[in-house]
């Protein structure tokens, strides 16, 4: 054994994953495609979000879904009904998903055509929040009847985000859900934070969040 | 799973630095973990006695973890405090204008390796 020498490496686990993913932003931007990871807990309504979302936006942008949830709480069908391509992605019963999945994933989606890809991420708020996925931004959904305490049972994920979509505000009548709190919580921990409370069921303040959204596309391709 | 996913980036790491000192084998890997990393020890040692078995580089390759404990800083009253007993909340003012100094990382130390 004495042939056996001692190699420091002094790496981060996520350092590799890291450099991956700024080659999966950088091939972006040439391609001039927009990727948003999309994070939430499973029954957030990610289905009925992102259909409303692709359905304000696809006369705009050309748009295209990943779908990487293990619990496959969204029906690609409904996906493929608004006109986005889709496909899904296999984690191999990973929790998240990391930069050369997704890497292989828009490969296989091929995004030449493409102004906006939605990776939909694996539903959880913890796992997913570690591994860069190679996204230009972050977004996570929370409903109302998740509670408000999320941001501080949660912090990583809020960390993470760019974005974050407070969603079932249609149901806030029924719901001890307190969104000045829930917005304090979350601007702790992340100050730049930007928030929408939105009702993908009713309509409600989608709007402003697809506005975002068509903005910060057109910016990156600018 | 998470673990598992921790362990297959540990392994592509090291197969990497393998490739370019070129090594014929790895006998042991140590990490750094931190008290609040999210990972667990014991599941990371099930995961990493699986998957190093798959690799021609380690496939007898020992898990070493050492613990890095968790500190937290106080924005407020600017006192240092241990993160797992005590929480967000400073134990000395009261403010949750807290951040965590160290104790989330998990980082690849050493390996020993012919």
């Amino acid at each position: 054994m004495d042939r056996y020498k001692i190699i420091e490496v002094k790496e981060s686990v996520f350092a590799n994953n890291d450099r991956e993913a700024e080659r999966v932003r950088k091939q972006l931007k040439e391609n001039k495609t927009f990727l948003l990871n999309l994070m939430s807990s499973p029954g957030s309504g990610k289905t009925t979000t992102l259909r409303r979302t692709i359905e304000t936006l696809r006369d705009d942008l050309r748009i295209g879904v990943m779908e990487a949830d293990i619990d496959s709480d969204v029906d690609a069908k409904a996906i493929a009904d608004t006109g986005a391509r889709a496909i899904q992605l296999h984690t191999g019963g990973m929790c998240h998903l990391d930069a050369a999945m997704t890497e292989q994933g828009l490969r296989e989606l091929g995004t030449d055509d493409l102004d906006l890809v939605v990776l939909e991420n694996v539903g959880n708020l913890v796992c997913p929040a570690e591994f860069d996925t190679g996204a230009v931004k972050n977004a996570m959904i929370l409903s109302v009847p998740e509670g408000h305490d999320k941001p501080l049972k949660y912090p990583l994920i809020f960390t993470v985000c760019d974005v974050l979509l407070i969603n079932k505000i249609d149901v806030l009548p029924y719901f001890d859900f307190d969104m000045d709190k829930v917005v304090a919580y979350a601007h702790m921990r992340n100050p730049n934070l930007k928030i929408f409370p939105i009702s993908a069921k009713s309509g409600e303040g989608m709007g402003a969040w697809c506005d975002w959204l068509h903005q910060q596309v057109k910016s990156w391709q600018a | 799973m998470h673990e598992l996913g921790i362990v297959f980036h540990v392994i592509k790491t090291i197969q990497q630095v393998g490739q370019e000192q070129g090594l014929q084998n790895v006998a042991s890997v140590t990490l750094e973990l931190g008290e609040v990393s999210g990972a667990v020890p014991h599941e990371l040692e099930s995961c990493w006695d699986w998957a190093v078995k798959r690799t021609e580089l380690m496939p007898a390759a020992k898990l070493r973890i050492e613990t890095i404990p968790a500190v937290t800083h106080c924005g407020q009253c600017g006192q240092d405090y241990s993160t797992v007993p005590q929480g967000r909340s400073c134990p000395y003012c009261g403010s949750e204008e807290t951040w965590l100094l160290r104790g989330d990382e998990i980082n690849i130390k050493e390996i020993e390796a012919i």
